[in-house]
């Protein structure tokens, strides 16, 4: 398998919720601090990813926010200005504006339209070596697959025209698994790892994409081995809990109870791991991230989560 | 590998021990419970961002409706998990309703005064339906459902979730005699997407673009003004998709007016006062910032924002200023604590007593709480930002183990029902 930041597109998805554009956001700033040139480009236009760089709004011309990472906003209306100033040779310059509502009116009907100018501008991006890498805050999960098909899709329903001659190639660069990656952030719960778990599924079934890495978010740390956990149940013994009291001065109850909390919490979400790890095919890597005890977002904490991710990689 | 941030604690001043409490009283000072919200309501919409456990919270809303009031609930869900599904009764059964069998309950040590009853929205079988009911003639609703452009629609369409979603509940609310209806909404792109999606699909089938798009294939004359745009058209599509497309706007077309005046009955439905909506969170920032500009939503709509249920809230006493105290001296003086307390561990078991080992486990449990701490202090600062006024602000605690069953669902739905 290629090493994951050897790919030149990675598509990071995941279920809502489980830090997908964390995950993004860090790992572009990781590759750029490796001395890439790295595009990150969110997909679902909430504008959460300048926010990761502490960055202003992003939109749709890529900006540089910070020494070698540039981020863009995706806009399929701005995507398909482009494509048509790029690709047409016709005066569409007065036209475009009705002809743009008409493709969001289309593309509506046709789920494949949309994405294909999505996909279409990130390929376009890779295709002209502009960047070393790009990453791509995907949408979640479930439709992330009409993405990653949509070139097909578009095979399958348009026979001729500009559009049909375009998407081979994009079929190509996709289908590479040097070139493209695909990677599922999910966390340690029951829902995000059965959604992770179909996802692999749907991606090797529906999709020539590759399933490079799974990411899993916000890992509790282990608090004890076997015999620390003995001596653990043994503080919370009438005996050690009231000497415990006289040493400390006051009442231990809460401070043994979060740790407990701590541990259950912990044994309940090994088993979800478990589960995903015999579920997920064992050549496609598992990077675990901590769970963060912070008290706030912003371009200290995506430092922190590309720290980790590095650490993962084997940097 | 654990990051943090903790503030050095000794720096801080301690005084917010009570802050915990002022918070409690303005939950409980709303004026009306979750009980006594769902017995006055006919319809509840449970929304709010993914992964907060919205799916969970509103079976758990359900469930304990039908246990309490001797009404007939139905649970409208879009995805459960597998395990909650079958708690429900739910592996299979797909869009029609379905109710939970009593033995379920006794299993679980419940009784019942209601009946519960849940269904699962399946979106290819409602769309079906949907066309079965609106189109004018058996010929159109054939050529409708072969189209694969409609296939397309009903399978891969985002928005036509949101739309089924709000389209099943109209006709169930409309057809059956359910004394509650709890609608958990699809996880979409945004929040709202749901209440737009009623108008936008009345609103894409009425278009002035449609029929521009139609208009060469019914009549061969294309007028000189939008001849460019076809040119265009057929250039990047291919007419032959092109005319795909228009074939079956045109069929589509035959529905229109029982799709917009659907429309505006689901639209006046949201918006009758038997219909609230409890929004869901966690008290994360991501989710909550999002779940605040969806409560600021509804009031510019002027819909009834009934309830804000806060899901996996961190327990209280991780903001008690005493047992930080207690951690802090575990951690400075672990060494001190680790030779004290031998003597007390050793009266327990053997092999307990060894002080190396225990300044490691108080180590450990004093950094955990303290992180914890970190967290929980966060979560409370949020809580406290929150400014939108549900009639009912509810909070769940971080429950440590996962809700699959109905015990669990009860167990959740105690926290929240006031």
């Amino acid at each position: 398998m290629t090493p994951l930041l050897e790919h030149r597109l990675l598509f990071v998805t995941g279920k809502g919720g489980t830090g997908k554009t964390t995950v993004a956001s860090a790992l572009a700033l990781f590759a750029s601090t490796r001395g890439r040139r790295v595009l990150v480009c969110e997909v679902d236009a909430k504008g959460d990813v300048a926010g990761f760089y502490e960055a202003p709004p992003t939109g749709f011309a890529a900006k540089e926010v910070l020494p070698g990472l540039f981020a863009m906003t995706m806009d399929t209306e701005a995507s398909l200005r482009e494509y048509l100033k790029l690709q047409l040779r016709i005066p569409v310059v007065g036209r475009i504006g009705p002809l743009a509502k008409a493709f969001d009116f289309v593309a509506t009907a046709a789920p494949g339209v949309r994405e294909i100018l999505t996909v279409g501008k990130l390929c376009y991006e890779v295709r002209e070596r502009n960047y070393d890498l790009v990453v791509v805050d995907a949408p979640a999960s479930g439709h992330v697959i009409g993405q990653l098909t949509a070139p097909q899709a578009i095979n399958s329903l348009v026979k001729v025209g500009l559009i049909r001659t375009q998407t081979d190639w994009m079929v190509e660069l996709l289908s590479d698994h040097r070139t493209t990656g695909l990677v599922a952030v999910c966390t340690p719960e029951e829902m995000p790892v059965s959604e992770t778990v179909e996802l692999a599924e749907r991606v090797r079934s529906e999709t020539t994409v590759e399933l490079s890495a799974v990411v899993v978010n916000r890992v509790l740390p282990e608090l004890f081995g076997r015999q620390e956990e003995r001596v653990f149940e043994a503080l919370d013994e009438p005996g050690p809990r009231d000497a415990l009291r006289g040493l400390t001065g006051g009442d231990p109850g809460p401070v043994l109870e979060a740790a407990r909390l701590a541990v259950t919490m912990r044994r309940t979400r090994s088993a979800h791991l478990e589960h995903l790890r015999a579920a997920v095919d064992p050549s496609v890597p598992m990077l675990y991230l901590p769970y963060l005890f912070t008290r706030s977002h912003g371009l200290r904490t995506t430092r922190q989560v590309a720290a980790s991710l590095g650490e993962e990689l084997g940097y | 590998m654990v990051a943090r941030d903790r503030p050095r604690a000794r720096s801080r001043a301690p005084a917010d021990g009570d802050r915990p409490e002022r918070s409690r009283t303005r939950a409980t000072d709303r004026r009306t419970t979750l009980d006594g919200l769902l017995a006055a309501k006919e319809i509840v919409v449970c929304c709010g961002p993914g992964g907060v456990g919205k799916t969970t919270t509103a079976a758990a809303a359900g469930v304990l409706a039908a246990l309490r009031h001797g009404s007939k609930v139905l649970v409208l869900t879009v995805d459960p998990a597998r395990r909650l599904a079958d708690a429900l009764g739910l592996e299979g059964i797909g869009n029609e309703e379905h109710r939970v069998p009593d033995d379920a309950f006794r299993a679980a040590g419940l009784r019942p005064r209601g009946q519960l009853w849940a269904a699962m929205l399946d979106m290819k079988e409602s769309w079906d339906a949907l066309v079965r009911r609106h189109a004018p003639d058996a010929r159109t609703r054939d050529e409708i459902l072969a189209n694969p452009l409609y296939r397309n629609i009903s399978g891969r369409f985002v928005q036509s979730h949101d739309y089924i979603a709000m389209e099943r509940l109209y006709e169930i609310h409309a057809e059956r005699d359910y004394d509650l209806i709890v609608v958990d909404t699809p996880p979409t792109r945004n929040a709202l997407d749901f209440l737009d999606a009623p108008k936008r699909v009345a609103e894409f089938f009425s278009s002035r673009l449609l029929r521009w798009l139609i208009v060469p294939y019914r009549s061969r004359l294309v007028n000189a003004a939008s001849r460019p745009f076809y040119q265009v058209a057929d250039r990047i599509l291919g007419s032959e998709f092109l005319e795909d497309v228009a074939q079956f706007f045109i069929l589509f077309q035959s529905m229109q007016a029982g799709f917009a005046e659907r429309s505006e009955s689901v639209g006046r439905l949201l918006a009758d006062r038997r219909t609230t909506f409890m929004v869901v969170s966690t008290l994360e920032a991501t989710p909550l910032r999002e779940a605040e500009f969806f409560a600021e939503e509804l009031a510019s709509r002027r819909l009834h924002l009934g309830a804000i249920v806060l899901n996996k809230v961190l327990p209280g006493y991780l903001l008690d200023a005493g047992a930080r105290a207690v951690a802090e001296a575990m951690r400075e003086r672990s060494g001190e604590l680790g030779r004290e307390l031998a003597p007390s561990l050793a009266a327990i078991g053997s092999g307990l007593d060894d002080p190396a080992q225990i300044v490691r486990v108080m180590d450990e449990v004093a950094e955990s709480f303290l992180n914890f701490e970190v967290v929980a202090r966060r979560e409370m600062e949020e809580r406290e930002s929150l400014s939108a006024a549900p009639e009912v602000l509810a909070t769940v605690p971080f429950f440590d183990t996962d809700i699959f069953d109905l015990s669990g669902l009860v167990r959740l739905g105690e926290q929240i029902w006031g």
